[in-house]
């Protein structure tokens, strides 16, 4: 990364500041939400009926870690974008100094990891908090996790950089993000899709973050080679700051 | 003579289909207050973009501080300063840590900085308000903080874009002084406007822009004198009258102008004009006598009026 990017990234951590509390207690109140609701209550019921090899909390706490940061990712490649593009404008503040709009994008996209990795971490306490997965598979399971958020955060730059209107963006919310949420693995194994429909989850990053994440925090052995599942997560990296590069270029430098 | 600051030579700027530029030239020399004078739409923020380095030239040459701008944007924005037409601050952050982001854009360290911030403050009279946050500063107070902004790196050329646009008169004067202090440092200033109080009382030289061309070029005065007389008269008459007295006005003046609601007559003498409408048995509801202003001009060089 170059300084004039990191400079954008200072940009973002000193606005940060501001909220931090807020963003903070809700990356570790949202885990324990989710994992009583699902893990515990949902799970005494799943657990009754048996046939997941392992407790259900246990089998959701990692799909859950994938999908927070496949959450947190989007969140961070959708709203402060149109907001650097069209609410505060800071974007187009940015690129009036030597900074250029590649700069704008990284500086953006490094701190958007960076947010990723924070709520990451917190969700992997928390999971190790609850017994789900033991401190040690669940700190490690926090690199495939971040990996899935940053698949998503490259690519939502992209589509936001392209998008004219806000709406767009709880489009893609309604019709791409809560379908991925619900049936790439996360809440059961995609085996219990249609035959048909399994296929399509391959091509959604979430699912191979799922996977490998899964691996990682519990051993449980992946569909594909998990070399595969990660190339599929660096793949969708590369291809969202390909894609988003020239969007930011043609937006700022009109 | 020393090489102009900035210099365009059938400078074009297109969007798709749109001409937003067409062909101009011009030189803004070191040190002077270079003013664009225009109505909305006649291509002054496009020629800003393009001086600042943030939006490519279609074609023809433009030259800002020596550079090409298409090829050397990055030095050119590290040494020039912009005020954007809308205010683009940070209304969460306080005073201070709007510069101070900005400052760091321009990899400048905290030491040079905070001296800087200090300094740049009480220039734009907000050296009271530097923990506040932004948001509750009146649009004066906003527009100071952004000159303050665009005063950060030191730059050789401020641009603004409309500066005083949506401030109330004593903003607007306040302001007029500041960017006044400015020139008197040495500090050349691209200004872009719509209002002619703005450019009369701010610009060494201008031109005037209409439809992405540029209609003339001149101090004010020069402007003035060149494409008006001394003084104008307003007539209004009563609606009832309106087109007999206006028929009567145009048979009787040349340099007539006719807007929706009254006449300007162009002349040396305003009484001599009173005296002879007098006499002529003209009466128009209401009569002003006042000096010629840019206004005029751009009205006697577009046939339009300026404010839409």
């Amino acid at each position: 990364m170059s300084t004039a990017s990191m400079r954008m990234f200072e940009a973002h951590a000193r606005l940060y500041r501001k909220n931090w509390r807020a963003s903070v207690f809700s990356s570790f109140l949202n885990p324990v939400l989710f994992l009583v609701a699902m893990g515990v209550s949902l799970g005494t019921l799943v657990d009754r009926a048996g046939g997941l090899g392992v407790p259900y909390l246990t089998f959701l706490a990692p799909g859950l870690l994938a999908a927070t940061a496949m959450q947190t990712g989007v969140g961070e490649g959708a709203w402060p974008i149109m907001a650097g593009f069209k609410w505060r404008k800071s974007f187009h503040v940015a690129v009036t100094t030597p900074l250029e709009p590649l700069d704008v994008l990284l500086g953006t996209l490094a701190w958007a990891a960076l947010r990723v990795l924070g709520v990451v971490v917190a969700y992997a306490l928390v999971i190790a908090a609850f017994g789900a997965v033991a401190l040690g598979p669940s700190l490690l399971s926090i690199g495939p996790a971040a990996l899935t958020g940053a698949a998503f955060v490259a690519p939502v730059m992209a589509f936001t950089a392209r998008a004219e209107k806000d709406t767009a963006l709880s489009s893609l919310m309604r019709f791409g993000i809560v379908p991925l949420f619900l049936f790439s693995g996360t809440f059961f194994p995609i085996t219990q899709l249609p035959v048909w429909v399994q296929p399509i989850a391959y091509v959604t990053p979430l699912w191979h973050g799922v996977e490998l994440t899964r691996l990682v925090a519990t051993g449980t052995p992946t569909t594909l080679a998990p070399w595969v599942n990660v190339l599929a997560l660096i793949v969708f990296v590369i291809a969202g700051i390909a894609v988003a590069a020239p969007a930011f270029r043609r937006k700022l430098f009109i | 003579m020393s090489e102009p600051l900035v210099s365009a030579r059938n400078l074009v700027k297109r969007f798709g289909d749109f001409t937003a530029v067409d062909g101009i030239d011009f030189d803004v020399e070191r040190g002077e207050a270079f003013g664009f004078l225009g109505p909305n739409g006649a291509g002054k923020t496009s020629t800003m973009r393009m001086i600042g380095a943030v939006s490519p030239v279609t074609s023809g040459e433009l030259s800002v501080l020596g550079l090409d701008p298409n090829t050397r944007g990055v030095e050119i924005r590290s040494r020039i300063g912009v005020v954007p037409q809308l205010d683009t601050l940070d209304l969460e952050l306080s005073v201070r840590e709007n510069l101070v982001i900005y400052g760091r854009y321009f990899n400048m360290s905290r030491k040079t900085l905070e001296p800087r911030i200090k300094e740049l403050l009480e220039f734009v009279r907000l050296a009271e308000r530097r923990d506040d946050k932004v948001e509750p500063l009146s649009g004066g107070m906003k527009r100071r903080l952004t000159i303050a902004r665009g005063l950060i790196n030191d730059p050789d050329l401020l641009i603004l874009d409309e500066p005083t646009t949506g401030l109330d008169p004593q903003a607007r004067h306040a302001l007029w002084d500041r960017l006044y202090g400015l020139k008197k440092r040495g500090v050349t200033q691209i200004i872009t406007t719509h209002y002619m109080d703005e450019a009369e009382q701010l610009c060494d030289r201008l031109v005037i822009m209409d439809a992405g061309k540029i209609v003339d070029m001149g101090s004010p005065r020069e402007l003035i004198q060149r494409h008006t007389r001394r003084e104008v008269v307003e007539l209004r008459f009563p609606s009832e009258v309106r087109e007999v007295g206006e028929a009567s006005v145009l048979a009787n003046f040349d340099r007539v102008e006719v807007l929706p609601d009254r006449l300007l007559v162009s002349t040396d003498n305003g009484d001599e004009i009173l005296t002879s409408l007098v006499d002529r048995g003209i009466h128009p509801e209401s009569t002003l006598v006042r000096r010629s202003s840019l206004e005029d001009v751009f009205l006697r060089l577009t046939g339009r009026s300026l404010v839409d």
